[in-house]
């Protein structure tokens, strides 16, 4: 019995897990989420931090951050990924950016323009030799791996 | 000395299902995909928390180390459940568990206390198992 009510709550945290995963661009808060698993806040505060090991609002910010990482590797502009990861503003999204990431979006963006530039112009620079030898990548050379 | 695992190969059947399930299902961070021609692309693939271990993602396909016999065998191994390339830990299994299953995960053994702790057993979309353990607290 107590094996069946420990599988409900987890259930429940779950469900209001993927509620963030799939709505983190709107515009929800804590009320949403522990309504989504029926919890009153602090019980679902308090649940969440012991399943996933991090606040539901440290979470909701990370996933944000870690989706607007993937945009700004897209051609879209800092204002536009703001406003598509849930930030009122490009300020408090930079501010949060940088306090999770560890730099600006610009510096970001700058960084992974110029890894992709430099992977355009050779791929082999990503990939350690003895996996290219071996899948073929390297043309006309033997591999080492299978001699 | 040697410090650190820094890429891992996981052979799978398909580079674009595979893509999905752990990108999507096990919410692992694309680190590279880049298009190498002829249909391939290299794709590798970091745990949510440990951003520099790539794993590669790479199909077993004709060219290189595998020759058309070579790709049936191992295509019949990795399907026939042969292959269990790592160990996969998190926070709270239980949690875990609902929520891979939810997202259409098909576990072989769910979370069963072993002598080593919490264990449960999943497959990725081409066969390869992993083992799910829960993080000592």
């Amino acid at each position: 019995m107590e094996q069946y009510k420990k599988m409900y709550l987890y259930k429940r945290i779950v469900q209001a897990k993927l509620f963030m995963d799939n709505h983190y661009a709107e515009n929800i808060d804590l009320v949403h989420s522990s309504e989504e698993a029926c919890f009153s806040k602090y019980h679902f505060i308090r649940l969440f931090k012991a399943a996933y090991g991090k606040t539901p609002h440290h979470y909701l910010a990370g996933i944000r951050i870690e989706y607007a990482r993937q945009l700004l590797k897209t051609d879209k502009s800092i204002l536009e990924v703001s406003i598509l990861v849930g930030y009122d503003s490009p300020t408090s999204f930079t501010a949060a950016f940088k306090k999770i990431v560890g730099m600006p979006p610009s510096d970001f963006q700058t960084r992974h323009r110029l890894r992709t530039e430099k992977i355009s112009a050779n791929p082999l620079v990503a990939i350690p030799n003895c996996f290219a030898q071996s899948h073929g990548f390297i043309e006309g050379k033997e591999s080492d791996v299978s001699k | 000395m040697i410090i650190k695992v820094t890429h891992m190969c996981v052979y799978v059947l398909d580079q674009a299902s595979a893509y999905d399930f752990y990108v999507n299902k096990l919410c692992f961070k694309v680190h590279t995909d880049v298009p190498m021609g002829k249909g391939t692309r290299w794709l590798t693939v970091t745990p949510p928390e440990q951003p520099d271990l790539e794993i590669t993602l790479f199909p077993v396909t004709e060219g290189g180390i595998f020759d058309k016999d070579a790709v049936k065998a191992m295509t019949q191994l990795i399907k026939g459940g042969r292959f269990g390339p790592a160990v996969l830990g998190c926070k709270d299994i239980l949690a875990t568990y609902e929520e891979l299953k939810e997202k259409g995960v098909v576990f072989k053994k769910p979370p069963t206390k072993e002598f080593y702790g919490y264990e449960a057993l999943f497959a990725d979309d081409s066969g390869n198992w992993f083992s799910l353990t829960e993080l000592p607290k």
